[in-house]
């Protein structure tokens, strides 16, 4: 799209104030990644600061036929707050206000911008728990979260950002402010839109208010660390402790792979034939817990169990965590560039997927470092590669539709958590029949009828060259394409 | 020659940022402002766009790269360690040497500078508050981080009469089994806080030590890097290096977070270090032994109530048990940690002179924690820190005192109980 003309610019500063609009270069650039590493320039930048705002520059971005899309912390994996067809970036960093926490009626109201940490943090000063918890929870908005459906280990037992979002404000694409569920448990009036706006990486509409389930916080948890022979006995443990009727808030693993990485990089010490490992977190009532912690032990000891830490105290407990996320930058140190996929297969068919995994990685001569949360089947795949040696990125994309064609025959899915954007847009149609992908863009088409809000993303599209994951820029053809 | 590393020799360093934006949970200014270009990320881009002659120096962009405290929160953070503190230090020693330096930055090279080294005061330098300033060089980076724009509003503590040259000897006869120390004092501890200098001098020789203040010491640097003048910085680094070369000592010891930032840090970059080890006084005194002995003391029957503040430049340095192991020792005192303990401040190099206003907005966001730990005393390793931390404070009408740990250490040692 050209430089948009004086007249638009205008109309712009009027809703929101001059401060807030930017043409210049230097704001372009700034708004022009994720955490994909491509990179396409927006046209302007604006930074609104409530609904009123957003729900007239939609109107405008209508009318103009401006191609328009929300960002919040850009912390995304799979391109969603990327502007491939240039237009407005609506930045919601300004509306970070927790508007209310209601400790009667166990929810809380938020602005999309608050950063997930944030809120977190304050609802435990008044003993309440929310419980999705990305890795990205630090710096990832709440309104991030909610368009890509944000996971976290502690999905095993209590779900997913889904599971948590009473109520929306949403601005449609063509400038409707419209408010979906509300602030009951119950609610069956009309369609569950709350649920069709959750997941919809920004191509229905822009959520400008949230209002969100909360819990109380569980009393104390405790961590515990076990080290396996080998990935089926992780798996089978895995089985067999939901078999055994207890639900762990988290059930992370790592592949052998992933520990080599670790020892690698730090002296961690666990048994030199440890081709497994199992992080287990238990929560609830003090009492309870030292039973249950015993209870998983017994369940699991016969499975090649090589060694088990229980933490005692905190410090031991974040010395078990900090193993696990020693992982990720870790994995540089094999190959210079990383594909990183989030799938999901069904609980039990974890082990016949690292099966296959590893046996891709042997055919193709390429490391692939498996891990994530072992609980809800949703595996973090990172083939780790040279980019730089001849043929590789065709070897790449080749293991990539591999693993994609594995995942779907498992019955699983090619993204748990991270959402399609455009960086797995060219997968969607391993996994969704031509009926249902017309169904969705029937919903899209009737929200959205000018195709301006995040344009690009999601639905395959002619001449879409998206790299799966986090390409290297330098080998994405399209990732120069500023603009 | 040499005058910091070139940015395009920081290309390796800046391809190393996956662009995950961990950055923006941990940067001052982005926690404030919170725009893409105040965070590391959005520098990183930046810089790579300015290689790559997709971004032009242009007000905008100047603009961005000054929004940065050098505080280093997002390097010790970032889960590759890029090195944003050090690229925007190139950036701005870019646009010096292609535009030549901000008016601010005119001030800093006139001021830190001029030759020789402790001249007296400079004429025109009207910038500057004149009452506050007479006494203390025209050397001193003081005197850019208190220009008057900063200075409006501002509490400061009254000016001491006598400097830290004229309260103790420049060599300090010890024990000759002991260590024999340096003390690099820098400009607020000289001039604004002697007291707190004399402690830095007389604490060692207590213990043991031979001690040497030269006179020939002047500023870090800090305000020269922060202002991009890479020259200058490199004339003040030969003048302390020449400073301290003439004695054979065991380590140099700073009580100024700032100053052992800077010449810890710019001695990696240029490979130019100080003659001895740089020591933070916290990390010697412990290694001396001097929480025990502390501990040892019997307690008062009316305590103080304390709490501590991270300085930037120790934390992200990983010395944050140390102060806190003296204070918790302390006779007179109980310590509490307070919520948001290691936010910054919001001083940073000239930053507080070039954004007054933002400077404060990130130095309020220590209130809460402070007001909720109860404290009456907040105690910081950098007489930046307790500057403004005592600004903060005294605008929120809060009954609370910033002082230097060294001054509760020294009343532990000196005072009896009351
Ligand atoms: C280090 C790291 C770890 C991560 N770990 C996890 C993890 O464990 N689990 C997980 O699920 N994800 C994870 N992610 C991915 C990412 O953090 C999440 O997808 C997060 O929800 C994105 O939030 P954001 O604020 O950064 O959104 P952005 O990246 O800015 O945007 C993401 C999408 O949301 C849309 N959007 C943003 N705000 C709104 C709004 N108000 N209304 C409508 N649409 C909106 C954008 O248009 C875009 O399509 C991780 C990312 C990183 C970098
Ligand atoms: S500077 Fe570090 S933390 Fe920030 S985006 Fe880059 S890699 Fe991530
Ligand atoms: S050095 Fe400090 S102010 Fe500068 S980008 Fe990093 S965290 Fe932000």
């Amino acid at each position: 799209m050209p430089m948009p003309a004086e007249h638009i610019l205008h109309r712009l500063a009027d809703i929101v104030g001059p401060e807030h609009v930017s043409v210049a270069t230097v704001d372009r650039i700034t708004h022009s990644f994720d955490a994909t590493q491509r990179q396409c320039l927006p046209d302007v930048v604006v930074h609104p600061g409530d609904t009123g705002e957003i729900s007239r520059i939609v109107r405008l971005a209508n009318e103009e036929r401006i191609p328009i899309l929300p960002r919040g912390a850009g912390s995304g994996f799979t391109g969603g707050s990327l502007p491939v067809r240039g237009g407005i970036v609506l930045v919601l960093t300004r509306m970070n206000r927790i508007l209310e926490i209601d400790t009667d009626n166990l929810i809380a109201v938020v602005e999309p911008g608050v950063v997930t940490g944030r809120l977190q943090r304050e609802v435990e000063r008044l003993g309440l728990f929310y419980p999705p918890d990305p890795a990205s929870k630090d710096f990832s908005t709440l309104g991030g979260n909610i368009a890509e459906c944000a996971g976290g280990p502690r999905c095993v037992k209590y779900g997913v950002t889904r599971d948590y979002v009473l109520g929306l404000t949403v601005v449609t694409p063509t400038g409707n402010v419209i408010r979906t569920g509300g602030r009951t448990m119950k609610n069956v009036v009309g369609y569950d839109l709350t649920r069709l706006f959750v997941g919809s990486e920004g191509t229905l509409g822009i959520v400008t208010q949230i209002i969100l389930r909360l819990l109380p916080k569980p009393e104390a948890r405790k961590t515990m660390l076990v080290a396996f022979a080998a990935i089926d006995g992780a798996a089978q443990a895995v089985s067999a402790i939901i078999r055994g009727r207890i639900i762990p808030a988290t059930l992370e693993f790592m592949d052998g792979a992933a520990i080599d990485c670790v020892r690698r990089a730090t002296d961690l010490d666990l048994p030199p034939d440890c081709r497994a490992v199992l992080i287990i977190e238990v929560d609830g009532d003090r009492a309870l817990l030292d039973g249950q912690a015993r209870k998983i032990l017994d369940i699991i000891r016969p499975l090649g169990v090589l060694e088990t830490r229980v933490a005692e105290t905190a410090g031991e407990s974040e010395a078990i965590w900090q193993v696990r996320r020693s992982v990720s930058p870790s994995l540089r140190a094999l190959n210079p560039h990383k594909f990183n996929e989030d799938i999901v297969v069904p609980r039990s068919r974890v082990p016949e997927m690292i099966r296959a995994l590893e046996a891709l990685s042997t055919r193709y001569g390429v490391p692939i470092v498996n891990f994530g949360h072992a609980g809800d089947g949703n595996i973090h795949v990172n083939v780790m590669v040279d980019l730089n040696q001849p043929g590789m990125d065709a070897t790449v994309h080749q293991v990539l539709d591999e693993i994609f064609r594995t995942v779907v025959g498992l019955g699983g899915s090619v993204s748990g958590e991270h959402g399609i954007g455009t960086a797995k847009a060219p997968y969607i149609g391993m996994e969704l029949d031509p009926p249902t992908l017309a169904a969705m863009r029937a919903v899209k088409q009737a929200l959205d009828p000018n195709n301006i809000m995040n344009p690009g993303k999601i639905f395959p599209e002619n001449g879409t060259t998206a790299a799966a994951g986090e390409a290297d820029p330098a080998a994405d053809p399209s990732a120069s394409d500023h603009g | 020659m040499a005058e910091g590393k070139p940015l395009e020799q920081f290309q390796d360093e800046i391809a190393q940022c996956v662009r995950c934006g961990a950055c923006q949970a941990h940067c001052p200014v982005y926690l404030e402002t919170g725009r893409e270009g105040s965070v590391a990320r959005g520098k990183i881009v930046l810089a790579a766009a300015v290689l790559a002659g997709e971004a032009g120096l242009d007000e905008r962009l100047h603009e961005e790269i000054g929004l940065c405290l050098l505080c280093g929160s997002c390097v010790a953070k970032c889960p590759n360690k890029v090195p944003t503190d050090a690229i925007v230090a190139a950036l701005r020693r870019r646009i010096v040497e292609e535009q030549g330096l901000s008016p601010l930055g005119k001030g800093v090279a006139a001021l830190t500078g001029s030759k020789p080294l402790l001249a007296s005061l400079v004429k025109g330098a009207d910038l500057l508050a004149p009452v506050l300033f007479k006494k203390i060089p025209a050397t001193s980076g003081l005197r850019l981080r208190f220009a008057p724009t900063a200075l409006k509003g501002r509490s400061l503590p009254p000016l001491p009469e006598r400097t830290l040259f004229a309260r103790v000897p420049e060599f300090l006869e010890g024990d000759p089994a002991r260590p024999t120390v340096g003390i690099f004092a820098g400009c607020a501890l000289t001039y604004l806080y002697p007291q707190v200098g004399e402690i830095l001098v007389r604490l060692p020789h207590r213990l043991g030590c031979s001690v040497y203040l030269p006179r020939t010491q002047g500023c870090c640097g800090m305000p020269a890097l922060s202002s991009g003048n890479g020259p200058l910085v490199h004339t003040l680094a030969a003048a302390n290096n020449k400073a301290f070369a003439d004695r054979d000592l065991d380590c140099i010891l700073t009580a100024c977070a700032s100053c052992r930032g800077m010449l810890a840090g710019y001695a990696a970059e240029t490979g130019r270090p100080l003659p001895a080890q740089l020591v933070d006084i916290h990390v010697f005194l412990h290694q001396q032994g001097m929480a025990a002995q502390l501990a040892a003391l019997p307690k008062w029957p009316q305590r103080l109530t304390v709490t501590y503040h991270d300085p930037c430049h120790l934390r992200t340095a990983g010395i944050t048990r140390e102060p806190r192991e003296l204070l918790r020792a302390l006779p007179q005192a109980d310590f509490v940690e307070m919520e948001d303990a290691g936010l910054c401040c919001g001083l940073g190099g000239t930053f507080t002179a070039a954004h007054p206003e933002l400077s404060r907005a990130i130095g309020d966001r220590k209130l809460a924690g402070l007001t909720a730990s109860g404290a009456t005393v907040i105690a910081s390793a950098c007489p930046g820190c307790i500057l403004q931390l005592q600004d903060i404070i005294d605008r929120a009408g809060l009954p609370v005192r910033a002082v230097h740990t060294l001054e509760l250490l020294q009343q532990a040692l000196t005072e009896s109980e009351p």
